[in-house]
């Protein structure tokens, strides 16, 4: 047996990704617990518990995989300082869609989520935040009026306790099988932030892999700051929608970070492993005063 | 008449553009503006300032084009980031002269291609979502044809968002929704139906305050009578102090 057959056999499944039916979904591995992987771009071998410390970035080549949104959690709020809101809110098949009530459930089986965003209040480095991060294994980040009534709610929270936004985004698009409905959630997400901004309060915004369609559309561009990870996916139109629209291939790295970055519609991008630090010094920098915790321990501020 | 009929109503190319609606309302009084003054001017969104029962009102609008020749100029209605930028350039206006701003909207959807995604399509609308729901005169929107996602929505955050009986109004297109659902594009009746995007569906969601009936002939007696209606709404919206209508604005979409 050679090495290849190993990697055969190991190779990650990615059933959920299939469930997403939007846009964006791209053929990238889930990483299961304790076993070899390979990276989909250097194509070597990593141990996935060298990955899970490692902020699930290639040591080899710095590919950041996708991770799920409680992870993101876990590697972005302070320890235990997560508060979630609107746990419990589930979407409904409004207008009847076909096959939606069956998607929904798969999507709830398969990520254990409710929904395609967690929404909450944590602090990041001692700074009290409210926080929503969007989540590909649930129908690849599509907006349903769920997804934008947990982030409108989000914002209302945060515009009433002064506090800072953060959005990590991932997202196909406005969920398809809540028609017209899906659609209004741009202009009811994008009410909340501006209210939001109005009141004279922070936005940051973190693109992740992919961002698409009308959550780019909407409160994903909205952002008084706007950061991605490195080479996400960021777009209003897909790629192959683009493709068929106009007949010819796109440039390779059309339409990612680095590429939104050269054409101005990013302000930096992060690696994974900085990405707390570098949100933490944005909040001081807006007046946020971190609040002394054992992991601050040591600091000056 | 089946949800199908209405996409290929909304569709047909001898339906009237927004350019016959603008010429058939407000006749010589029309004077086109042009340009986002950061790009360019992109030629499927029209904007200007026109005269309503003796009062000035800007009017915008996605324009598909009444000819091939035409439509061609006009990238079939599909507008570009300018177009976007140069529609809340014209609102920002309106607002400083304290003016309504009157919407047409008639789009398949947002141009999908290089320059587009470039310049920042995303961005440019959800630019004018932020702006609008704040915009601090009134706005009526009137989708004439077809509305398509996000890109008839960036026209469409208004105080009152009114459609032609049989135009339609939809997240994503029939063919679009169709090859996602069955991978048959060519089954646009079925999700049609499914994506409930008629006039009638949308007054029944609530994301419309009004459907105008459309005769079998378009005559003068209608565009008059449009005429009316939308100076007796400006009236009445004119009459409400900002900060209430600013609420309501807020409240229309937040209740989605």
């Amino acid at each position: 047996m050679n090495t290849s057959d190993i990697f055969n056999f190991l190779k990650p499944k990615n059933e959920l990704e299939n469930q997403g039916d939007t846009l964006a979904a791209q053929n990238q591995p889930f990483i299961p617990d304790e076993l070899w992987v390979k990276c989909p771009v250097c194509k070597k071998p990593v141990l996935s518990s060298d990955l899970n410390e490692n902020f699930k970035v290639c040591p080899s080549c710095g590919y950041h995989f996708r991770i799920g949104a409680r992870q993101r959690i876990e590697i972005t709020a302070d320890k235990d300082s997560f508060e979630e809101f609107d746990a419990d809110m589930t979407s409904v098949n409004i207008i009847d869609f076909p096959d939606y009530t069956r998607k929904l459930k798969n999507a709830k089986l398969n990520s254990g989520e409710n929904e395609s965003v967690i929404t909450g209040k944590a602090k990041i480095g001692g700074c009290e935040v409210v926080l929503a991060v969007m989540n590909s294994q649930f129908m690849m980040g599509s907006m349903g009026t769920v997804t934008g009534e947990k982030i409108t709610r989000a914002f209302e929270y945060a515009t009433e306790h002064k506090l800072p936004v953060i959005i990590f985004t991932v997202s196909g698009g406005a969920r398809m099988q809540e028609g017209i409905l899906s659609l209004m959630q741009m202009a009811k997400t994008s009410a909340a932030a501006k209210l939001h901004s109005d009141a004279g309060l922070l936005y940051i915004t973190v693109l992740t892999d992919p961002t698409t369609g009308g959550v780019t559309a909407s409160f994903a561009m909205e952002g008084d700051i706007i950061l991605s990870e490195p080479k996400a996916l960021i777009a209003f139109a897909g790629p192959r929608v683009i493709e068929q629209t106009i007949r010819q291939k796109l440039p390779k790295d059309f339409q990612s970070a680095e590429f939104l970055l050269e054409k101005g519609f990013v302000d930096k991008v992060v690696p994974r492993s900085k990405m707390k630090d570098t949100l933490t010094s944005l909040l001081i920098l807006h007046g946020s005063v971190p609040e002394k915790t054992e992991e601050k321990e040591g600091d000056s501020q | 008449m089946s949800a199908f009929d209405s996409v290929t109503a909304a569709r047909a190319n001898d339906r009237p553009t927004a350019i016959d609606y603008i010429t058939r309302i407000f006749g010589d009084s029309f004077i086109e503006l042009h340009g986002d003054r950061r790009f360019a001017d992109d030629k499927a969104v029209i904007g200007g300032i026109a005269e309503l029962g003796g009062k000035p009102v800007t009017v915008i609008a996605l324009e598909k084009g009444r000819n091939l020749k035409e439509r061609v100029e006009r990238n079939f209605g599909s507008a570009h980031p300018e177009g976007y930028r140069k529609a809340l350039r014209l609102m920002k206006q309106a607002e400083k002269f304290h003016r309504p701003v009157l919407c047409f909207v008639d789009t398949s959807g947002a141009y999908c291609g290089i320059g587009a995604e470039e310049r920042g399509q995303g961005q440019a609308i959800a630019e004018n979502l932020m702006e609008m729901m704040t915009l601090k005169t009134p706005v009526l929107s009137i989708l004439i044809g077809e509305g398509g996602s996000g890109g008839a929505l960036a026209l469409a955050v208004a105080d009152e968002v009114w459609m032609l009986e049989n135009a339609i109004y939809s997240v994503i297109s029939p063919e679009g929704c169709a090859s996602i659902l069955w991978k048959d594009s060519t089954k646009t009746a079925e999700a049609s139906e499914c994506l409930k995007l008629t006039s009638q569906d949308l007054f029944k969601l609530g994301v419309i305050e009004r459907i105008i009936r459309e005769p079998k002939t378009v005559d003068s007696v209608m565009f008059d009578s449009f005429k009316t209606l939308i100076g007796q709404t400006f009236e009445k919206l004119s009459a409400v102090d900002t900060e209430t209508l600013l609420a309501k604005r807020y409240n229309r979409f937040r209740k989605f």
